[in-house]
C-alpha cells in the first residue's frame, strides 16, 4: 500500500501550485490548498457506489485473512468423502451449510479458503504487474528519446497478442503453479500501466507548474520524481483498481484451463467451476457458488475503481 | 485512403518481426528445449537428437532464428505434437467456426449495445438508464465461462431450447465446402444444417457476446451523452432541423467514433474469450483447440495460433482504423 501513500503526500504538495495557475471553481475554493487525493477522498466518502465497493471488498478481504478461523475445515480436508456416492452429492445440511463437492469437501470451507487463494493472486499480480509497468513507463516517460521510441515499440509488441493468450503462453513456460499465474497476469498488466502512466507524464510535462519547477532551477530528477510523477499517478491507481476485478477474473479462467497446477480438487474459485462442469446436471450449486464469489469480487473491486475515476477526474470538479 | 492502408500494413512489418522474436525466445524458454517441446515430453533421445539437427537446434542462435523465420514465411509453423497434422492447417479448419461465433457475438454486441446506450442516454436518469448502467456492470464482472455454464444449464441442460455443445448436430448430414457450417447449409441449400448450424451458435454466441455488450453499451451511452450536449447539437435543434434528421445524422453518427474503437478493440477479448466459451460448450474452433493444446503442452500449436491471432487482431484494428473515413469525412480527407 506504500504506493498509495507516496503520491497522496507529494500530490498534496504539488497540487497548490497547479491550482493557483488554473484557477480551480467554485467547487475547489471550499477547501483551498486541498489536493487532488483528499479532495476524492472527500467524494468518495459520500458515494453510494463507492461504499458498496469498499465494502465488498472489505468483506472479502476479511474473510480471506479470517479463514482458518472462519472455515469449519482445512483447505485441504476432505470431510464428508465417506459420504459420496457416484450418483449422489449431498446437499446443504446442518452439518455442511452449502452442502459437499465431488471430492467430499465442504463447499463454505472451500469458498472461504477459495477467496484467500483468489485474492491473494489477484493483489500480488496487480502489485506485480503495476511495479513493472510504472518502472517501465517512468523509463520511457523520464528518458524520451529512443528509450521511449524502444518501451513504446515493447508496449505494442505485448499488446498485439490478446491478454488471455499472452498469459497462457507465460504460464505455459513457467510452469504449472500458482506462481506462474501470478506471474503471466502480471506481465499482461505490464503494458497497459506502462503505457498510461507514460501518456498521463507527457501530458504532465506541458503544464505551467512543471515550467515553473524547472525555472526554480529544479534537477531534472526532482522535478520527475516530485512534481511530474505524483501527478501523473491517478489514471494509474484507477487502472489498478480497475484491474484487481480482471485479475480474480483472469486467474480463475487461468485455472480453468489448468495451468493453476495443484489437486483438482483445491480450495479455489476457478477450480471449483472446472470440477462443478462434470456435475452441471447433478448439483449445480457447485459452479453457481464459486461463480457468484468471482463476480461478487470483481464487481466490489470495479464499483471502487469507477468512482476513484470519477472523483479523480477533473472535469466533475466544479459539478460538486 | 489507399495509402494509409499501405501504411498500415507496412507499420505491421516490424511488430510482426519483434512477435516472431518474441515466439523464438519463447521455444527455447520452455521447459525442456525447443526439441522436446517440438516433440512433446515421450520423446526419445534419439528423435530428439533427429531434431535437433533437422531444425538446427545445435547452430548458432541468430542462425537458427533466420532458419524459423524463413520456414514462418512459407507457412510451415511446424507439426501438432498432438493430432500430427501441420498447424497452419489445424488452424484453417477450425478457424471459419471462430469467425462465425465472434460474428454472432459482436452481432449480439452491437445490435443490443447501440441501441440501448442510445436510448439509455437520450432519457438519461430514467428506468432503461439505470438497468442499462447496471447490466453493464453485470457484463464484465461475470467471468465469460461462468456465463457460459449458467446459460447452458438453464438452457440447454434444464429446459432443452438449445443443443449443449458442438457446431451441429453430430447425426446430421451435411456438405461442408467452406467449412463455415451456416453459410455452407445456405451455399448447398441444406437449409435444416444451416438452421442447425444457426441453433448451435446462439448460446455460446451470447455468452461470448456479454463483454462486448457490455463495453458498447456503455461506451455509446458516454457518447451520445456527450455529443447531445454539443453546441452544434443546440445550433441545429434551434435551427429547426427535423428531429430524426437531428438524431440519426448529428448525434447519432458523431457518436460512433469512439464506438467504433471499442469494438475494434473488443476483438482481442472476444478472441480471448473464445478459448473459454469454445470449451465450455465444446465448440470446435481455434479457441477450444487451442486450450486443448495447452492441456496437451502442444507447444507449436500454442506457439503458431499466437502469432496468426495476432495476425487477425492487427488486420481488424487497420480494418477499424479504415471505416473511421467512412463515418467521418474530415478523416478521410486528411489521409
Amino acid at each position: 500500500m506504500s504506493a498509495n501513500e507516496l503520491p497522496l503526500t507529494d500530490g498534496a504538495a504539488a497540487e497548490p501550485l497547479r491550482t493557483s495557475i488554473h484557477g480551480d471553481g467554485p467547487g475547489g475554493e471550499d477547501h483551498a490548498g486541498e489536493g487532488v487525493w483528499a479532495r476524492a477522498w472527500r467524494t468518495l466518502r459520500k458515494n453510494p457506489v463507492a461504499i458498496t465497493g469498499f465494502v465488498i471488498v472489505a468483506v472479502f478481504v476479511l474473510v480471506a485473512l479470517l479463514a482458518p478461523w472462519l472455515a469449519p475445515y482445512g483447505p485441504d480436508e476432505l470431510p464428508g468423502r465417506a459420504e459420496i456416492r457416484p450418483t449422489e452429492i449431498p446437499g446443504p445440511s446442518a452439518e455442511y451449510p452449502l452442502g459437499l463437492d465431488r471430492y467430499g469437501g465442504d463447499v463454505l470451507s472451500k469458498l472461504i479458503w477459495g477467496a484467500r487463494a483468489s485474492l491473494l493472486v489477484g493483489v500480488l499480480s496487480t502489485l506485480f504487474g503495476l511495479v513493472g509497468g510504472m518502472a517501465l513507463g517512468l523509463l520511457a516517460g523520464w528518458f524520451g528519446k529512443w528509450v521511449d521510441f524502444g518501451a513504446m515499440r515493447l508496449v505494442d509488441l505485448m499488446l498485439s497478442v490478446p491478454s488471455l493468450l499472452l498469459a497462457v503462453s507465460i504460464a505455459a513456460i513457467a510452469g504449472q503453479t500458482s506462481m506462474s499465474v501470478i506471474v503471466a497476469i502480471a506481465v499482461v498488466q505490464v503494458p497497459i500501466f506502462a503505457r498510461l502512466l507514460r501518456g498521463s507524464m507527457l501530458a504532465q510535462r506541458g503544464q505551467d507548474y512543471v515550467l515553473a519547477a524547472s525555472a526554480l532551477g529544479l534537477s531534472r530528477r526532482s522535478v520527475t520524481m516530485s512534481h511530474v510523477l505524483p501527478n501523473s499517478v491517478g489514471p494509474v491507481i484507477v487502472q489498478a483498481t480497475l484491474t484487481l476485478a480482471t485479475a480474480v477474473i483472469e486467474a480463475a479462467a487461468l485455472s480453468y484451463l489448468g495451468l493453476g497446477g495443484g489437486e483438482p480438487s483445491t480450495a479455489e474459485w476457478g477450480r471449483m467451476l472446472v470440477a462443478a462442469q462434470q456435475e452441471l446436471a447433478v448439483a449445480p450449486r457447485l459452479a453457481i457458488l464459486p461463480g457468484i464469489c468471482i463476480a461478487v469480487t470483481a464487481l466490489g473491486f470495479t464499483l471502487v475503481g469507477e468512482s476513484l475515476r470519477e472523483a479523480l477526474d477533473p472535469r466533475n470538479r466544479t459539478r460538486r | 485512403m489507399l495509402r494509409l492502408i499501405v501504411q498500415r500494413l507496412l507499420l505491421l512489418i516490424p511488430l510482426l518481426l519483434g512477435l516472431s522474436v518474441l515466439l523464438f525466445a519463447w521455444v527455447r524458454a520452455l521447459p525442456g528445449g525447443p526439441a522436446t517441446a517440438l516433440l512433446g515430453e515421450r520423446a526419445t533421445p534419439e528423435a530428439i537428437a533427429r531434431i535437433n539437427t533437422l531444425y538446427g537446434f545445435d547452430q548458432p542462435i541468430p542462425v537458427q532464428y533466420l532458419k524459423y523465420l524463413t520456414r514462418l514465411l512459407q507457412g510451415d509453423f511446424g507439426v501438432s505434437t498432438r493430432t500430427g497434422r501441420p498447424v497452419l492447417d489445424e488452424f484453417m479448419t477450425r478457424f471459419p467456426a471462430t469467425i462465425e461465433l465472434t460474428v454472432v457475438a459482436l452481432v449480439i454486441a452491437i445490435g443490443i449495445g447501440i441501441p440501448l446506450g442510445y436510448i439509455a442516454a437520450r432519457r438519461a436518469g430514467s428506468f432503461i438508464d439505470h438497468s442499462s448502467v447496471v447490466a453493464s456492470l453485470i457484463g464484465v464482472t461475470v467471468p465469460v465461462f461462468f456465463l457460459a455454464f449458467i446459460l447452458k444449464y438453464i438452457f440447454a441442460v434444464e429446459l432443452g431450447w438449445f443443443p449443449s455443445t458442438g457446431r451441429q448436430d453430430p447425426t446430421m448430414v451435411a456438405t461442408h465446402p467452406t467449412n463455415f457450417y451456416v453459410l455452407d447449409g445456405l451455399l448447398t441449400g441444406e437449409w435444416d444444417a444451416a438452421w442447425d448450424a444457426l441453433v448451435h451458435l446462439i448460446l455460446p454466441g451470447i455468452a461470448l457476446g456479454s463483454i462486448p455488450l457490455a463495453i458498447v453499451t456503455r461506451m455509446t451511452r458516454a457518447a451520445v451523452s456527450e455529443v447531445q450536449n454539443a453546441d452544434y447539437v443546440r445550433t441545429a435543434r434551434a435551427k429547426g432541423i427535423k428531429p430524426a434528421r437531428l438524431r440519426g445524422e448529428h448525434i447519432l453518427r458523431n457518436s460512433m467514433l469512439p464506438v467504433l474503437t471499442t469494438i475494434g478493440l473488443q476483438v482481442g477479448l472476444l478472441l480471448s474469450g473464445a478459448v473459454l466459451t469454445e470449451t465450455v460448450f465444446a465448440f470446435a474452433g481455434i479457441g477450444s483447440f487451442l486450450a486443448e493444446a495447452v492441456f496437451n503442452a502442444d507447444y507449436p500449436v500454442m506457439q503458431g495460433f499466437v502469432l496468426m491471432i495476432a495476425i487477425v487482431y492487427a488486420l481488424v484494428n487497420l480494418l477499424v482504423d479504415v471505416s473511421y473515413g467512412l463515418i467521418d469525412p474530415r478523416l478521410r480527407r486528411q489521409q
